[in-house]
């Protein structure tokens, strides 16, 4: 069993048996991180270049952590310190990465398709570390992971997701992944911010909070993305966290055993609040620490893919 | 200088002829259309198996000259427009300065007079600079050869400078051209929005933006008495809006873009930026809507709205890339291939949205080849086979969404008042 690209440019288009393949592999990478010394050679001598157009934290030092737990040698690069902002198009930029022969370009970008395009020029690896509104590959399977950790499976399962729909990476990709691996998946959020033909991906909808998280297994929410709003899709923050916000009352509601996820970083008081986040059922900070052993999986498995294709 | 083509199918559809004729041109005119014409001193050419058109008009190019000559000039356009079977073309006002005024059009029409393969009818701008505000000197643009008006690239978006400029071009009567977008509903959409765009992370063009201008320009045409011409006409309910406006006589045409009827919005693939375009491309529903327009009237006229656009600008991200593809050597191809060789539409219904469509919203005393005319003629090859291939256009750009497409009928010879200006027979 392998994955069937060397790049992980997104969840939509993977097989059901390469996820797995991915979180299996994590699974077995997971305890690397519990030992004294947190480090295995699997990547000596393999160079990645983290590229970041679009402000990261979590994302960006899980990747490196990933990185220098597999021994590989990092770069990293950021839209603010890069030639970019001086007008270099991201074609010129990838040449001049790839004239430095990097393995793997690890690419957050504020447009859609910024990491295919790098696909397309380049001869690295191109790993999505979150491309404007389309996907973010790496925190659907840290998601899946996690759930995964605690309900043993996905298939079955009722996952709502609650937010901002419209904007997110994050709620496509787990939309894509989770249907795929046979979830049931609940998107609730106002009109104004789900998408138009979200439903042929296979989403239900609804826009009442309280019939999505009924009986759910899984309560994720999303940060609402001021950043990527053109105009307001909802009066206020109040009002949003009024009729969306996760609070005790709406946790009550789901099954007895629910988990509640969020991406990060959050909004205390608007889609999350803070006994909630804090509270028993939540799992978002496991869901930061299981993203190192997802994003080494992701990296040990590319690099075997990239192996396969020089000897080719 | 006598030219005699001989044993052509002639199919004009402005005088009702569809048979074998030979065709004799004079001095630029067409001098006679008959059964077994002989003409001594006449240079003839044997059209034997080919059809025999009017000259092919595109109403709606943009020739980039003067301000971006880097994407295309009057004399690349212009050879692209004669290689792809068009005897004529009207270009778009959003050149760099604006073609909004007398020195600007005449720049134009001097550039076309000196280097151009075919005539060039300038539109002028209907608002100085595109700004949609105050209106830019159309009688004198029109006395220097401005033969339509329009901010093309914008649309009219305010509704009382519309009002006026379709008031104020009754004058004149020629047509006020619109690119009907509420860009304010837009809101930055790249794409048609719908699943693919959801899938994509792209944002969403909709297509009641464009919906919602068309009926407004209509029912201020309707109010005015002005003609308006809806450029690159792009979905199932604008088709509507026109149909139900010429049902209730008002002045209205529209036209539509062989990608807009040939290509969904699933062409857009995996990002590809040669496939995004303003309009964009829209559903399948959508497309099927263009072909019964064309078929029952409602669209008047096929358009390219070929607008080059340089690699460099094109290879960038999706979201950042410029609108717009080229079309003047694809358009009678595709035409050709996916309407009428596969039986959607008549050839005659074709070769009129190519000529008596676009010469009448242009008030050209063009599309026919009845004796007198202007020995504009577009030979065309119906069986043809050709491959798209970019690198072999005579356009500057090479930003088409054909690139590779195999394609049958073809246009094989393009004479302009008696001069060939292409063969490729």
């Amino acid at each position: 069993m392998r994955l069937r690209s060397p790049h992980l440019l997104g969840i939509d288009g993977m097989q059901a048996d390469e996820i797995e393949l991915i979180l299996d592999t994590a699974e077995s990478l997971e305890e690397i991180g519990t030992r004294e010394i947190k480090k295995v050679p699997t990547l000596r001598g393999k160079t990645v270049v983290n590229f970041f157009v679009e402000p990261s934290t979590r994302t960006r030092s899980s990747f490196e952590l990933a990185e220098k737990r597999l021994s590989a040698d990092t770069i990293n690069f950021s839209a603010s310190s890069s030639s970019f902002v001086k007008g270099e198009t991201l074609l010129d930029t990838a040449r001049n990465l790839e004239s430095m022969a990097p393995d793997f370009i690890v690419i957050r970008h504020s447009q859609a398709g910024g990491p295919h395009f790098l696909a397309r020029h380049t001869a690295c690896s191109i790993i999505n570390a979150g491309d404007g509104p389309h996907e973010h590959p790496t925190q659907a399977l840290l998601d899946a992971y996690t759930i995964r950790k605690h309900k043993g499976t996905l298939k079955g399962l009722r996952v709502a997701i609650v937010g901002d729909i419209l904007n997110s990476r994050v709620a496509r990709s787990n939309l894509f992944l989770l249907t795929r691996m046979g979830a049931k998946v609940t998107l609730c959020g106002p009109p104004t911010l789900i998408p138009l033909g979200i439903r042929q991906c296979g989403a239900e909808v609804t826009h009442d909070v309280d019939q999505a998280v009924a009986g759910a297994d899984v309560v994720m929410t999303l940060r609402i993305q001021l950043e990527r709003m053109r105009s307001p899709a909802f009066p206020t923050n109040r009002e949003y966290a009024k009729l969306y916000g996760i609070n005790r009352d709406r946790v009550a509601l789901a099954a007895p055993d629910a988990i509640v996820m969020h991406p990060g970083p959050m909004n205390r008081g608007v889609e999350i609040t803070g006994d909630v986040a804090d509270g028993n059922r939540s799992v978002i900070l496991e869901q930061v620490t299981n993203g190192v052993a997802v994003r080494m999986a992701v990296l040990y498995l590319l690099a075997g893919e990239i192996g396969r294709e020089a000897a080719a | 200088m006598k030219l005699l083509l001989k044993n052509g199918r002639v199919v004009d559809p402005a005088s009702g002829v569809d048979e074998t004729l030979d065709l004799l041109i004079e001095e630029g005119k067409v001098a006679r259309v008959g059964r077994r014409i002989d003409e001594h001193g006449a240079k003839t050419i044997d059209l034997s198996g080919l059809v025999v058109a009017p000259g092919f008009i595109d109403m709606h190019v943009h020739l980039r000259e003067p301000g971006q000559e880097w994407k295309e000039t009057v004399a690349t356009g212009t050879a692209a427009a004669a290689a792809g079977g068009f005897t004529g073309v009207a270009c778009m006002a959003n050149t760099i300065p604006v073609n909004d005024s007398r020195s600007v059009t005449e720049l134009i029409t001097t550039q076309a007079a000196e280097y151009g393969s075919v005539p060039v009818y300038p539109i002028g701008a209907v608002t100085k600079g595109l700004k949609g505000e105050e209106l830019a000197e159309m009688e004198d643009m029109r006395e220097a050869g401005a033969r339509a008006f329009s901010d093309d690239g914008k649309p009219v978006h305010s509704s009382l400078t519309m009002r006026k400029a379709l008031e104020y071009s009754r004058i004149f009567d020629l047509p006020i051209i619109d690119h009907c977008e509420d860009t304010v509903l837009v809101d930055g959409g790249v794409m048609n929005e719908g699943e693919i765009s959801t899938r994509l992370g792209l944002r969403g063009w909709p297509g009641v933006a464009e919906d919602v201008m068309v009926q407004r320009d209509i029912l201020l045409s309707d109010y005015t008495g002005g003609h308006v011409h809806i450029a690159h006409i792009s979905t199932a309910r604008a088709v509507d809006f026109v149909r139900r406006g010429k049902r209730q006589k008002v002045r209205v045409t529209c036209e539509v873009t062989p990608h807009h009827f040939a290509l969904d919005e699933t062409a857009v693939g995996q990002y590809d930026t040669d496939a995004k375009m303003n309009p964009p491309l829209r559903a399948k529903r959508d497309m099927k809507a263009m072909v019964k327009g064309m078929v029952d009237g409602t669209i008047d006229a096929i358009a390219t709205d070929h607008a080059p656009h340089h690699c460099d600008e094109k290879c960038v991200e999706f979201s950042a890339a410029p609108f717009g593809v080229i079309g003047l050597e694809t358009a009678v191809p595709v035409t050709l291939d996916r309407l009428v060789n596969k039986g959607k539409i008549t050839l005659g219904r074709m070769i009129e949205m190519f000529t008596t469509g676009p010469a009448g919203i242009l008030r050209l005393d063009k599309g026919t080849l009845r004796e007198g005319a202007d020995a504009d003629v577009t030979v065309l090859d119906l069986n043809r086979r050709t491959t798209i291939e970019p690198e072999a256009f005579r356009s500057k750009s090479r930003n088409t969404p054909f690139r590779g497409w195999e394609l049958r009928g073809a246009p094989v010879m393009t004479i302009v008042a008696g001069n060939i200006v292409h063969d490729a027979r």
